[in-house]
């Protein structure tokens, strides 16, 4: 616990010291958009990683904390800063919302996935339809720079800021490692009716972890609308942002407290390879996804941290 | 300490549990008993509520407890274990009793101590660090005798924690559950090992077709006429009969 919340800190003061040692806007905006993807990826891990819940609609609280952001600042005229623990609010609340019915009827493995898939594209219809979130159309939040609007002068505010909640993410996860609830919803992945058995109250425990979870996508959406000032139903509740969730972490390495973050800076290099050697393309980012995914699944179920810790073992001389 | 009133279930048309009526008394080991598919393991699930009972009543510890969810039961005092064992497969022998120490330990490292006291309780001393899904049936057994232990119940369910166990295994397990006799706990148990039954419990309930059948000290349960007829078959029972009273065995 002690190395490796030291390793967190370090991890954290280096990361942070970048735009202290590095000039180029280009280096930095990539580490930033490298975080916040690891930042997507630690919040599905805590409920697929830890918990064994595999959501393929994880948007729905990415989107939700866009919109909530959107809406209370636009029609609210709500400062940022006061917004973010509402945003952060309205995704755990949506977790609970889904967490309480799907787990209730005790939906498991891919009925999970479709049924998270199915509120994702709810949400994305909703979002559609009414004047209030802006319609098809999407909504803008206006522009005024300034640290006290969250809208950062230079591209360092913003990694300083989504380092921050990566912090907290990485953090939560730490003590999800080490504690009671955490050691009860890894009981309930790897046995519901062991747990059961054990005193676990399963439901409970599966709806702490979805709301965890869905606090820091929301975190993760708050932080893409302040980043890119606009939104639409697509952006916020479409399937690319719940791909990206489940890819970095599983990437990365399923359950395990930094395989997230590892999984989103070699996803980053990776298509910053790809788009120097063959151009940019979205549908080509899109294809290149789907098969390291494919790969990743077929060959390394356990991740690149899984592989590393494999590599270590084999050195220290165990099998 | 538990007192089953009239107990029923049924699958379809098939009466699994047919009126069962049976008692614990605090301390000591009783068995349930009877031939494969007689309703034992129903009988335990219904008892544990992992499944809801059609009627009847289960009263545990002076209270009604039909039809509370397993993980209740468990902070009330009662754990079952399951025949088929379930381990929380990639987790070490030490993260899996920890679960059950975490019951009545909210801190990670009182739950971990704990865990590590009952593991080597039951044998487990050795194998702490290794995952659960690597041990073989004997030590998973052992395993899930321990997590069970790990929540400190007052009564102990055990489904079969012999069957799949070699003579020396289960010559190896038996003072286990003795010992945890003797530390206080009531256990009921479901045993197909005869020589373990006889041995260790001191009263027997049997069971078959769903219903009881026959209840008494091991050693009168297992010359009953009935008790024989549904392990062996009318037949064979008639044949094993005529033995003893022509002085054969």
């Amino acid at each position: 616990m002690k190395r490796e919340l030291l390793m967190l800190l370090a991890f954290g003061v280096a990361i942070a010291a970048i735009p202290l040692v590095v000039r180029s806007d280009f280096l930095i905006t990539l580490t930033t958009m490298a975080l916040y993807s690891a930042l997507l990826g630690i919040s599905w891990n805590i409920l697929g990683g830890f918990g064994g819940q595999y959501s393929f609609g994880h948007a729905v609280f990415f989107g939700m904390g866009a919109y909530v952001d959107a809406v209370a600042q636009v029609r609210f005229g709500l400062n940022a800063w006061t917004v973010l623990p509402l945003a952060v609010c309205g995704g755990a609340l949506v977790g609970l919302l889904i967490g309480a019915l799907v787990f209730r009827y005790g939906l498991k493995g891919s009925y999970f996935a479709l049924v998270t898939l199915a509120f994702a594209e709810v949400f994305r219809v909703l979002a559609n339809t009414f004047d209030f979130t802006g319609a098809g159309v999407g909504m803008m939040i206006p522009l005024k720079p300034g640290t006290d609007q969250f809208q950062f002068t230079g591209q360092s505010g913003y990694l300083w800021a989504v380092l921050a909640m990566v912090m907290v993410g990485l953090l939560a996860s730490l003590w999800l490692k080490h504690s009671r609830f955490g050691a009860q919803l890894v009981a309930v992945r790897e046995n519901e009716d062991a747990a059961r058995a054990l005193g676990v109250d399963v439901f409970r425990v599966k709806l702490g972890a979805i709301a965890l979870s869905g606090a820091l996508m929301a975190a993760g959406g708050f932080f893409y609308m302040q980043k890119f000032n606009y939104i639409d139903p697509p952006l916020g509740f479409g399937a690319t942002v719940s791909v990206e969730a489940l890819l970095v972490a599983i990437v990365g390495g399923i359950g395990s407290v930094f395989g997230p973050v590892v999984g989103a800076f070699v996803l980053a290099a990776l298509s910053q390879i790809t788009t120097l050697l063959i151009g940019k393309d979205p549908a080509l980012s899109v294809a290149l996804y789907g098969v390291i995914l494919v790969l990743m699944v077929a060959f390394l179920p356990s991740g690149l941290t899984g592989l590393g810790e494999k590599l270590f073992r084999r050195g220290a001389g165990e099998r | 300490m538990l007192r089953v009133e009239h107990l029923s279930k049924a699958f379809g048309g098939l009466l699994a549990v047919d009126d069962v009526s049976l008692q614990v008394p605090k301390g000591g080991i009783t068995a349930l008993i009877g031939p494969n598919g007689a309703g034992k393991t129903t009988c335990f699930a219904l008892i544990s509520g992992f499944t809801p009972v059609d009627s009847g009543r289960v009263k545990f510890d002076g209270r009604d407890v039909t039809g509370t969810p397993p993980h209740r039961l468990c902070r009330l005092g009662m754990v079952r274990t399951f025949q088929v064992v379930q381990p929380f497969a990639g987790q070490t022998v030490l993260e899996n009793v920890a679960v059950g120490s975490h019951l009545h330990r909210a801190r990670r490292a009182d739950a971990l101590a704990h865990a590590r006291e009952v593991a080597i309780r039951v044998g487990l001393g050795a194998d702490l660090e290794k995952r659960a899904a690597s041990l073989p049936i004997a030590r998973r057994k052992r395993l899930e005798l321990a997590r069970a232990l790990a929540v400190e119940p007052k009564l102990l369910l055990l489904d079969e924690v012999l069957a799949g166990l070699n003579p020396t295994e289960i010559d190896e397990m038996i003072p286990v559950i003795q010992s945890i006799r003797e530390s206080g706990v009531t256990i009921l148990m479901i045993e197909h090992v005869m020589q373990a039954v006889v041995r260790l419990a001191e009263y027997v309930w049997v069971l078959n077709h769903g219903a009881l059948i026959a209840r008494g000290r091991p050693s009168e349960v297992v010359v009953d006429p009935a008790v024989i007829e549904a392990y062996l078959g009318k037949r064979a029972a008639s044949t094993y009969r005529a033995q003893v009273a022509g002085g054969e065995i």
